[in-house]
């Protein structure tokens, strides 16, 4: 059975504006996808260890020598909005 | 007539060392066959024409004074995944448009050091997520051998690039087939290596437990040379493996006497073209006449390895592509408060494959829902790394088709994300396992369409993956150049 999911919840959690029409049409193939990737469960049983990285390293360091940082000029030219050598955004907290 | 840009990249250095071509030479040949093709094509988002002319210039004056690297002079295009500082590098995506990087990724950084040309950047399907190419913001890419059909995906645009002569050789990256599904379908060889041996710094992240750069080449030894000038630890990676690197171009000794090749039975199953079976199936048989001992191997957990990819794919997706949130680069759409602003930017910025993607992965990682979907697909993980160990204790190298059809015509699985996704059924489960894997040309349908044969080697096992695609290249012989640049 193809997979149910309250996309409103999901879109909010990913930040991610949709369409109405793109709603309906997630949802349906989201739910399809789901139905097919929920084959895992057959096989993957208790006592099969999960595997994160085919290749583990485990404490990879390195010496903490101070080194250049990138060009202030050059990060922020990607920027979309600037002021005083940082990055500017809308308001995030309310002001009484 | 063969033009310089249609030859192999060790044909070229030869030809570069011994005085006969300029590397100013080679790389006009690339651009004039990018003025004429590049209109149908649309391989390449951005063209570095003059900075390509200066860097053959100054390989130009390496090369004479002797030394020089085995790749300088020989002009390269780079997938625009992988950041080249001061060059436009977009992701095929609106929502990294104009994004300039501020930094090299290192395979690039170490073949501009060797002398390398960079022609451009070519296009991929959006964030590398795609078998068509046709997810690019910028436009699909076309298959040279066939217009009206996909080159593959999603380094799409190398391997159209490699394979019409608008470059020599490129690299891609490779998530769950990315570089040997188009190697396959544009009928090329593409390489995807042991995850960790080629460096992913100023790679920009899809799913950072899977990817890996690859490299297409129009043939075996190149595929080793270009390999060898990028592999090795990089300290700014912190998934780069420290073992040494060997000498590959050694491995290519073209004696496959003894050598245990394992056909796997799970990849000649329904949903198979015909033609693409007979073609894998003959070209084994060529094996075994150079004298390799054949036999059949199953990987009895390959069907679950596509529903674990598209659990963990997405869910890495999801977190990796946070970052564009219209603060510190790209596009930004106002809003009355930050969340807004940034759920507009990304509703605006990304396309709909990427949308599916971190909705799947956002879902899959969600309270409730974890331990069900990314929990199983990481002990299915498990499980395809076990039989692969399995495999390859009684067989040194496996083969199968690289992927289960060739070429397919633009639109015709776009609104069906499952049948594009079963694109790349035989490729993923080496991401999966961290295993590297080729994929070598081959043959034609019955349209003319290329067929890739793809071998799969243990971890760190790149010599016998080369050692066997080169023989099979040798053997075979093929000249393939699809009509179009002929």
């Amino acid at each position: 059975m193809p997979v149910d999911i309250d996309i409103e919840h999901v879109a909010r959690l990913a930040r991610l504006e949709l369409t109405p029409e793109e709603k309906e049409r997630l949802a349906a193939q989201l739910g399809m996808i789901l139905e097919h990737a929920a084959k895992v469960g057959e096989v993957a049983t208790a006592e099969v260890p999960p595997t994160a990285w085919a290749i583990p390293r485990a404490n990879v360091l390195r010496p903490d020598e101070p080194r250049p940082s990138l060009p202030v000029e050059e990060v922020l030219a990607n920027a979309p909005e600037v002021a005083e050598d940082r990055f500017k955004v809308p308001r995030i907290v309310e002001v009484e | 007539m063969t033009e310089p840009c249609d030859r192999t990249a060790s044909e070229l250095g030869e030809l570069l060392r011994a005085g006969e071509l300029s590397s100013v030479e080679l790389t006009r040949s690339c651009l004039s066959r990018m003025d004429a093709l590049e209109g149908r094509l649309n391989a390449y988002l951005t063209r570095t024409d003059e900075l390509a002319l200066e860097q053959a210039a100054r390989a130009d004056e390496r090369i004479r004074a002797g030394g020089a690297p085995a790749v300088a002079g020989i002009p390269l295009a780079l997938k625009d995944v992988l950041s080249t500082r001061g060059i436009r590098t977009t992701c095929g995506s609106r929502i990294l448009e104009t994004y300039v990087p501020p930094f090299d990724c290192t395979p690039w950084t170490r073949l501009a050091e060797a002398g390398s040309v960079l022609l451009g950047k070519t296009n991929c399907d959006e964030f590398a997520m795609g078998s068509s190419n046709e997810n690019s913001a910028f436009g699909p890419v076309r298959n040279p051998w066939d217009l009206e059909r996909v080159p593959g995906g999603s380094s799409g645009g190398s391997a159209a690039a490699v394979a019409a002569g608008e470059a020599v050789w490129a690299l891609g990256t490779d998530t769950g087939g990315s570089v040997r599904q188009p190697a396959a379908l544009c009928g090329v060889v593409g390489l995807k290596p042991t995850y960790g041996l080629i460096s992913r710094y100023g790679l920009i992240a899809f799913a950072s437990s899977l990817d890996t750069v690859g490299t297409f080449t129009r043939s075996v030894r190149d595929a080793a040379l270009l390999l060898q000038a990028i592999a090795g630890h990089d300290p700014t990676d912190a998934t780069s493996l420290a073992e040494p690197v060997p000498d590959y171009l050694a491995a290519l000794t073209g004696d496959v006497r003894r050598l245990r090749v394992g056909v796997i039975t799970e990849a000649f199953g329904e949903g198979v073209q015909p033609a693409v079976a007979a073609s894998v199936r003959a070209a084994v048989d060529r094996l075994a006449d150079l004298g390799a001992d054949v036999g059949e191997v199953s990987l009895p957990h390959t069907d679950y390895a596509l529903s674990a990819y598209y659990l963990i794919a997405p869910s890495e997706a999801s977190s990796n592509l946070a970052r564009y949130d219209g603060v510190r680069y790209g596009l930004r759409v106002p809003g009355r408060d930050s969340v807004e602003m940034m759920a507009r930017t990304r509703g605006a910025g990304f396309g709909p494959e990427v949308k599916r993607r971190i909705m799947l992965g956002t879902y899959a990682l969600s309270a409730g829902y974890y331990e069900a979907y990314y929990g199983q697909a990481q002990k299915v993980r498990t499980l395809i790394i076990r039989d692969y160990d399995a495999a390859f204790e009684r067989y040194d190298v496996l083969v199968s088709p690289t992927s289960p059809t060739t070429a397919f015509r633009l639109g015709e699985k776009v609104d069906d994300p499952l049948a594009m996704y079963l694109s790349d059924v035989f490729t993923i489960p080496a991401n999966l396992a961290g295993v590297p894997a080729i994929s070598v040309p081959v043959g034609l349908d019955e349209q003319g369409l290329p067929i890739g044969l793809q071998l799969t080697a243990p971890v760190l096992r790149e010599d016998l993956l080369l050692r066997v695609a080169d023989a099979l290249e040798r053997e075979l012989a093929l000249d393939l150049r699809p009509a179009f640049v002929r």
